[in-house]
Parts: C-alpha cells; sequence; structure tokens
C-alpha cells in the first residue's frame, strides 16, 4: 500500500450476488486513474465501499496515507467525492450550496467564502454563485459539484460516471480540468467511466469487468498497438459492446 | 468556530431554508390542527361531557382540552414530513452528501433531529397564537412552561421519523406510514378525548392508549401548558426518544447500506 490511493483484497456480495471479487490496485499521488467498466461491472459497488455509504467485508484501503478500516473519517476528510447522481439541493443557490457543503466538513462561513471564490473562478462558475442549482444546465451543474468536492482541499478525488448525459464539448473540458488539477496541485483523481474517449494515453487504467479487475497499466500499454477501446472491448466482450448488462456502453 | 458546531449550525440552518420554501407545507401543517380546533371540535362539544381532571382544576371546553393534542398533532406531522424528506433526499442523492462527510454520523443525524424540532417548535408557538385569536388561551406562563416539553416531544417524533425513514426504501411507501403510523398513534391517544373515556368501551383500547408514547408525549404537554410537570410522561418520552435514537442509529448503519440499486 504506497500509493495515494490504495486497495487491497476488496470483495463484497449482495446476497449470493458478488459484486466485487478481490479488487486490488494502486494509485500515485497526482495521477489520473480511470476506471473503466461496463454497466454492472461493479464501479458503483466499488464507490460506495470507497466512500463508506456501505461497508462489508473487510480490506485493506489507503487513501493518501490513512488507513480507510480503521481510521474511515480520517479518510473521508482527505477525499473528495462526486457522486453519479446530482447532489445538489436545487432550491439552494450554488453559493449555499457549497457553504452547506463546507460547514458539512467542519469549515465555517467565513472562511469557506475566500475558498468558495475561488473554486468558481477556476471553473468559470463565478458569475453563476448566486444563481439557484435548478437554473443551471448539466454541464454547470457538474462543475459546482467539483469546485464543490476540492473545498475541503482533499488529496484524492473520487468522480463516479461523473460526466453521464453531458455533451462532448462540456466533457471534453471537465476532463481536461481534472487532468489539469493532477498535473499543477498533484492531486489524485480516481474517475470512474465507461467512455473510452474520456481517457489520456498516459493515465492510469483498471478494467473493472464481473467485479473482477481483468487489467492496471497505463492506457498506452493496454491499447498496444490498437485503440484503447478496441482493447477494452476485446478484454469485456461482446457484453460491453451491446450494453446488454445494463444499458447501453460506448 | 467548532467544526461540530458548524455542521449542526448549517444543518438546522438548511432545515429552516427548506421549510421557508415550501410555504405550502406551512399553511397545512396550521390549517390542519385548526380544522380540528375550529369545526371538530364544535361537533364534538356537545357529544362529550369531559369531567374535572388534573390538570385542569374547573370544568373546560372541549377546545380547551384538544389544544395539547392538536400540538402533538402539528410535531408529529412535522416530524413525518422530515422524514418523507430524508426518503426524498436519499431517492434524490443529497442524502449521500452528509454520510460521507467526516463527521460523525450520530452527531449528524442528531443536528438533522434538531433542525426538525425546532421547525416543530415555530409551527405549535404558531398555532397556539392562531388558538388564541379564536378564543382559546391558555394561562400565560404555560406558553413559556411548555417549551421544553415541545423540544422533547420533537425529539420523539423526530427520531421516530428518522427511523421510519431508514426503513422505507421508496417514496411511494410512505402512504404506508401516515395508515400505520400516524392515524393509529394519533387516534389512540389522549389527543382527542380523555383515557377514562376510551376506558368505559374498551380496556384493551385503553391499555393500548397508555402506553402509546404519542399519549404520553400529549399528557407532557398538558400539563405543562398548565405549569405542571408530569413525571411519568417525561419518563416515557425520554425513555421513547432513546429506543427511536438507538433504532434511528441503527437504520443508518452503514453495514446495512443505503443504496438504492446494487450495480
Amino acid at each position: 500500500m504506497t500509493g495515494a490511493f490504495s486497495v487491497n483484497g476488496l470483495s463484497h456480495s449482495y446476497g449470493e450476488r458478488r459484486a466485487l471479487d478481490n479488487v486490488s490496485f494502486d494509485v500515485a499521488p497526482g495521477k489520473f486513474c480511470a476506471l473503466l467498466g461496463p454497466n454492472g461491472a461493479g464501479k458503483s459497488t466499488l464507490f460506495s465501499r470507497l466512500t463508506r455509504l456501505i461497508t462489508g467485508e473487510p480490506a485493506q484501503i489507503s487513501i493518501a496515507g490513512v488507513d480507510f478500516e480503521k481510521t474511515p473519517r480520517q479518510a473521508l476528510a482527505r477525499m473528495g467525492i462526486v457522486f453519479q447522481q446530482s447532489t445538489l439541493d436545487l432550491d439552494l443557490t450554488v453559493f449555499q450550496n457549497l457553504t452547506y457543503f463546507a460547514a458539512l466538513h467542519g469549515i465555517s462561513a467565513r472562511d469557506a467564502r475566500p475558498r468558495i471564490i475561488a473554486a468558481l473562478e477556476r471553473l468559470d462558475m463565478a458569475e453563476r454563485a448566486h444563481e439557484k442549482a435548478r437554473a443551471l444546465n448539466g454541464g454547470h451543474r457538474r462543475r459546482t459539484e467539483i469546485a464543490r468536492a476540492l473545498l475541503h482541499r482533499p488529496q484524492v478525488l473520487l468522480l463516479d460516471e461523473a460526466t453521464v448525459g453531458l455533451d462532448t464539448a462540456t466533457r471534453e473540458q471537465i476532463t481536461a480540468h481534472l487532468h489539469r488539477l493532477c498535473d499543477e496541485d498533484g492531486l489524485t483523481v480516481l474517475w470512474a467511466t465507461h467512455l473510452t474517449d474520456e481517457i489520456a494515453l498516459d493515465d492510469q487504467v483498471v478494467i473493472l469487468h464481473r467485479g473482477k479487475v481483468l487489467a492496471d497499466a497505463s492506457a498506452r500499454d493496454i491499447a498496444g498497438a490498437g485503440d484503447l477501446r478496441t482493447a477494452f472491448l476485446a478484454m469485456t466482450g461482446a457484453e460491453a459492446a451491446t450494453g446488454s448488462s445494463a444499458g447501453g456502453v460506448l | 468556530m467548532n467544526p461540530y458546531l458548524t455542521a449542526m449550525q448549517a444543518i438546522i440552518w438548511r432545515e429552516g431554508l427548506r421549510f421557508v420554501h415550501q410555504r405550502e407545507r406551512f399553511v397545512a401543517a396550521l390549517v390542519r390542527p385548526l380544522v380540528w380546533l375550529v369545526v371538530f371540535a364544535a361537533g364534538f362539544r356537545a357529544a362529550l361531557g369531559l369531567s374535572i381532571t388534573p390538570p385542569y382544576q374547573t370544568y373546560i371546553s372541549y377546545e380547551i382540552y384538544i389544544i395539547p393534542g392538536l400540538c402533538g398533532m402539528v410535531i408529529l406531522f412535522n416530524g413525518m414530513q422530515s422524514s418523507l424528506s430524508l426518503v426524498y433526499d436519499r431517492e434524490m442523492g443529497s442524502m449521500r452528501l452528509l454520510l460521507t462527510s467526516p463527521l460523525p454520523r450520530w452527531w449528524l443525524l442528531i443536528s438533522k433531529l434538531l433542525g426538525s424540532s425546532a421547525i416543530s417548535l415555530v409551527q405549535v408557538y404558531v398555532f397556539l397564537a392562531l388558538a388564541a385569536a379564536f378564543g382559546v388561551t391558555m394561562p400565560p406562563m404555560g406558553y413559556v412552561a411548555v417549551f421544553p416539553a415541545l423540544m422533547l416531544v420533537g425529539l420523539m417524533l423526530g427520531s421516530l421519523g428518522l427511523f421510519l425513514s431508514s426503513l422505507i426504501r421508496q417514496l411511494e411507501n410512505f402512504a404506508g406510514v401516515m395508515n400505520f403510523v400516524i392515524f393509529p398513534m394519533f387516534f389512540l391517544s389522549s389527543a382527542l378525548y380523555p383515557l377514562w373515556k376510551m376506558a368505559e368501551s374498551s380496556q384493551v383500547l385503553f391499555e393500548i392508549c397508555s402506553y402509546n408514547p404519542f399519549t404520553q408525549a400529549v399528557e407532557l404537554i398538558r400539563f405543562a401548558l398548565y405549569g405542571e410537570f408530569n413525571a411519568i410522561a417525561f419518563g416515557w418520552v425520554v425513555l421513547a426518544t432513546l429506543v427511536f435514537v438507538v433504532l434511528a442509529a441503527w437504520g443508518y448503519d452503514p453495514s446495512r447500506g443505503i443504496k438504492q440499486n446494487s450495480n
């Protein structure tokens, strides 16, 4: 367990069904790691375990050097999370949403204010600070959530299918921004997705399929002579190509 | 400020804002007991004879009798309303934000409880003011003495709502809560009729009513409105609050999971 983020021997079952089977991988500090898998691969279960929304069979998980099993709250404090489903309060303004989140991390409104302004400016959202979340489009809501997830200055950022439903341009802007955060700020990003075009060649890729890790290497190495999409389809089979397990893929 | 207090303040503030945004909820919360007070009580006054029972020193009108029960009703509905909003939060995903905070989950749940109790208090005092405007008044000191009783009852019914929200998996199931929790709790209590009246018709129902925590909550409020302390009711309400808080903490334990899907 050496990386900014380490998972070792993580398994999870829902009754008889095994959703995660001995999942292990390390992510180095400042690295962008894509957790790639078709729908139903176990990505959401992995996220729920990593964010402690559910607990289960013991495993070794370390977040920025903190043992997640022993001191989960310290680990959560070092982690920023963007869930697949929006978690904004639509009746509150962008600024109020961020202030509320900061308070849940124990940051007072006075201390949070400059952080919120800086975070929103960085994502070109400053002029929307006092708009209600309901008035924002999908892309701006996502940006607000990313800005929010970084307010407490986490060392690791987890995003679960954060670009679902967004147009290509917005998706590119968001992934580019996150890559910049890795390069410039040393943030470690775990990005769950089923879309190979969101992954850069230098990114680490962990391919998850039916709860198991099929590959853990750089996108360049996994793609080999071809492209990542072809390699991913070859590994996960026709199931991923047709999206037959639980909806559209790729 | 202490991080715990910062979070608590924010959770209470958000509950308050949510309440302010839902004006219909406030109106409904006031209209409901007022309909009972003005319409129902008028019809029942003739049918129900009330004897002098503590804390009353003299014959009282039926309107006076049902005021504590209607205060309880306001709090009961508010507790269930906040339970409904928690189920909604969970379905919409915003509950995850709360549950992934690094602060202890029990602290966050207690903050949530305090927020919903504070809203109950505001509603009850507005209702008492409206009742006074209709000529149904309590002893002046009673309005002050009842404050801690209302707060405690708010915590009891809020924690019951919290526990129920952890059990209800889907919003649609909330109708069941109305049928199986709110109505039995309210009608099998001393809110609308004194328990000795119930004993006259059925001893079994009387026993059930006596053990109903809502009866004890109503009695605690009733005595407090006359500046008296009902120790038995207080003990029952404290006990029920503790049981519901423990159950709610169990309900929100991460090992039970709060996910909606198993992907």
